[in-house]
């Protein structure tokens, strides 16, 4: 076989990664664990259950109330946290860091709080083909709310966005650009930093959905440029619920609360209210404490194997493993852009992704069956869903050969 | 008599029985019915499987015709394959009784199996593997909730999520 092999120096890198996950030594069925689902959720390693577990055991407190020891060691967990986040991708402050339950409700708040109040009739908002339907459904809500108008610029049979496209739907009356960095469904790496740079050249704010590209490369908010970007931390190998909105500060500032409650007050009244600071101003109610902790670990875990080398060697992975499924018969590649990462969709024969699914799980293979939340990508190719395999820094070429056997299995039980 | 005890590390041979394989890849009465006096909608979401039903009742509640289209899962599409062969002919009590019959005996985990059910009954048993595979339940109950829905003429579609 002519397939790339990974280079031993970020082979190594990754031997001792898959020993830090404690649900990655399992077996599954009987059988070794190949864990191909992680666009969809990663697992997580022992710093971060760690990490979690400790703040149980010993600090749980709320946060930003209490004058006792407990309080203040989960407000010092919580709001260091934050801190990580900042250094991650590069926020020029920590008011820019505001903490939510995850991508959705990032993007979410950004819907209602930034859009509804600017937009109307007349005005319209763009997106592209390739989105998640969490970048899709907040903004046909306020477009519904506001009696705008949602575009979609399209994209190729590669699955990659058409700039050319992208270009003449960018027009005047775009009142708010939003993009997937990388496309959930067939893992297309959008040219985002090309993107912004046209968007911006006319002042027109944009939203970039960063859910699948945070755990697979570096990202820099302010190289972007963008005005808004969106990840969630169970994707990035830390806890469920827990997600990150970035925000220019000044853009923040001039925003209304999106929810009200406690902690995003200054003073409360019947008479009014004085809405707190950023980035509290945003984030009403009792937070998830020990998910972001979490979080905050999980950032830790992945600068500690280096953001660089993890993207390197992803990329070897994910050659090999189009590489190996492209020799398996009757396999068909759903999503071939140029620049991808991590995700590859496929469908094998006429074999249904969900039977597909079934028989690979059967061998300890998990991969993620149906339309991945972006319903419009299978319309574009005509398909009710595809199998999909997605990599994480922890998966090796014995995973992709685990699947490529477990395929042929299946190819065989529909012979 | 089809077995019901299921052998470790043949749930998947069980579940791909050639009866399911083979409706699936050649379902009956696939297609829509144009003189179909009732129609259901079957949605399955988690794996996007789609079916519509079609019912021509005929004289003193009976079906006369039925078919099915849509896309859809090897399960899925062979249940409803099943489904729709079993029903034609049927009054409606029957195809109700049916109804009851298989989606019980699919979902039910404390159903004890009766390893003889009546004779046209019998097809549909090779739907037992599924049992095993509880994400895959309601790719074989979608078709019959389309059934139940159609015969009480329900205007939603029905949805096994």
């Amino acid at each position: 076989m002519t397939q790339v092999q990974p280079t031993a120096t970020s082979t190594n890198v990754v031997e001792n990664c898959r020993h830090d996950f404690p649900a990655l030594q399992q077996e599954v069925q009987g059988h070794r664990l190949a864990y191909l689902d992680n666009a969809a959720s990663a697992q997580q390693p022992e710093p971060v259950i760690d990490a979690v577990t400790s703040y149980q055991r010993h600090d749980h407190a709320n946060v930003h109330r209490g004058v006792h020891t407990l309080s203040h060691r989960a407000t010092d967990a919580y709001e260091g946290a934050r801190d990580n986040i900042q250094r991650f991708i590069n926020a020029a402050s920590r008011n820019e860091v505001i903490l939510t339950s995850g991508t959705t409700e990032s993007i979410n708040l950004v819907a209602q709080s930034y859009c509804r109040p600017r937009i109307g009739p007349g005005d319209k908002i763009l997106i592209t083909y390739l989105e998640h339907h969490s970048n899709i459904v907040p903004w046909q809500l306020v477009c519904e709310q506001t009696g705008a108008e949602l575009v979609v610029a399209p994209m190729d049979d590669r699955g990659q966005l058409i700039l050319e496209s992208f270009d003449r739907l960018l027009t005047d009356e775009v009142r708010f650009v939003a993009i997937g960095h990388v496309s959930n469904a067939l893992g297309t790496v959008n040219p985002v930093n090309d993107v912004v740079a046209r968007v911006k050249s006319m002042d027109i704010p944009i939203l970039i959905d960063g859910a699948q590209a945070v755990p697979h490369m570096r990202v820099d908010v302010r190289d972007l440029g963008c005005d808004f970007y969106a990840f969630s931390g169970h994707k990035m190998f830390g806890p469920t619920g827990t997600g990150v909105l970035y925000g220019r500060e000044a853009i923040l500032d001039a925003m209304p609360p999106w929810q009200g409650g406690g902690d995003m007050i200054l003073d409360v009244s019947f008479d009014g209210t004085v809405f707190n600071d950023l980035p509290y101003k945003f984030e009403a109610g009792t937070p998830n404490i020990a998910g972001v902790i979490g979080l905050g670990a999980a950032i830790d875990y992945l600068q500690s194997v280096g953001l660089s080398q993890i993207a390197a060697y992803e990329q070897q992975l994910l050659d090999y493993m189009t590489a190996a499924l492209q020799q398996v018969d009757g396999v068909r590649l759903i999503g071939t852009a140029a620049h991808r990462a991590s995700v590859q969709s496929f469908l094998v024969d006429d074999i249904h992704p969900h039977d597909l699914g079934t028989i690979l799980d059967h061998q300890g293979v998990a991969i993620r069956t149906g339309h991945h939340c972006a319903m419009p990508v299978m319309s574009y190719f005509g398909i009710p869903g595809t199998a999909r395999a997605s990599l994480a820094l922890y998966n090796t070429t014995e995973d992709i050969d685990q699947l490529v056997a477990a395929i042929e299995k299946a190819r065989s039980i529909f012979a | 008599m089809i077995a019901t005890t299921i052998r470790a590390g043949d749930e998947i041979r069980e579940l791909y029985r050639e009866l399911i394989l083979d409706h699936a890849r050649n379902p009956r009465h696939f297609g829509k019915l144009d003189a179909a006096t009732h129609r259901a909608e079957g949605i399955n979401p988690l794996c996007g499987d789609k079916l519509k039903l079609y019912l021509q009742l005929v004289e003193n509640d009976r079906i006369g015709d039925a078919s099915f289209e849509g896309s859809g899962c090897a399960i899925s599409v062979a249940s409803a394959s099943l489904m729709t062969d079993m029903v034609i002919g049927q009054p409606l009590d029957k195809a109700l009784e049916y109804f009851e019959v298989v989606t019980g005996r699919l979902t039910k985990s404390d159903q004890t199996l009766a390893d003889t059910v009546e004779p046209a009954l019998e097809k549909v048993l090779a739907l037992d593997g599924v049992r095993e595979f509880p994400s895959r339940i309601k790719c074989a109950t979608l078709a019959w909730h389309a059934l139940n829905s159609a015969i009480h003429q329900q205007s939603t579609p029905v949805s096994t999520e």
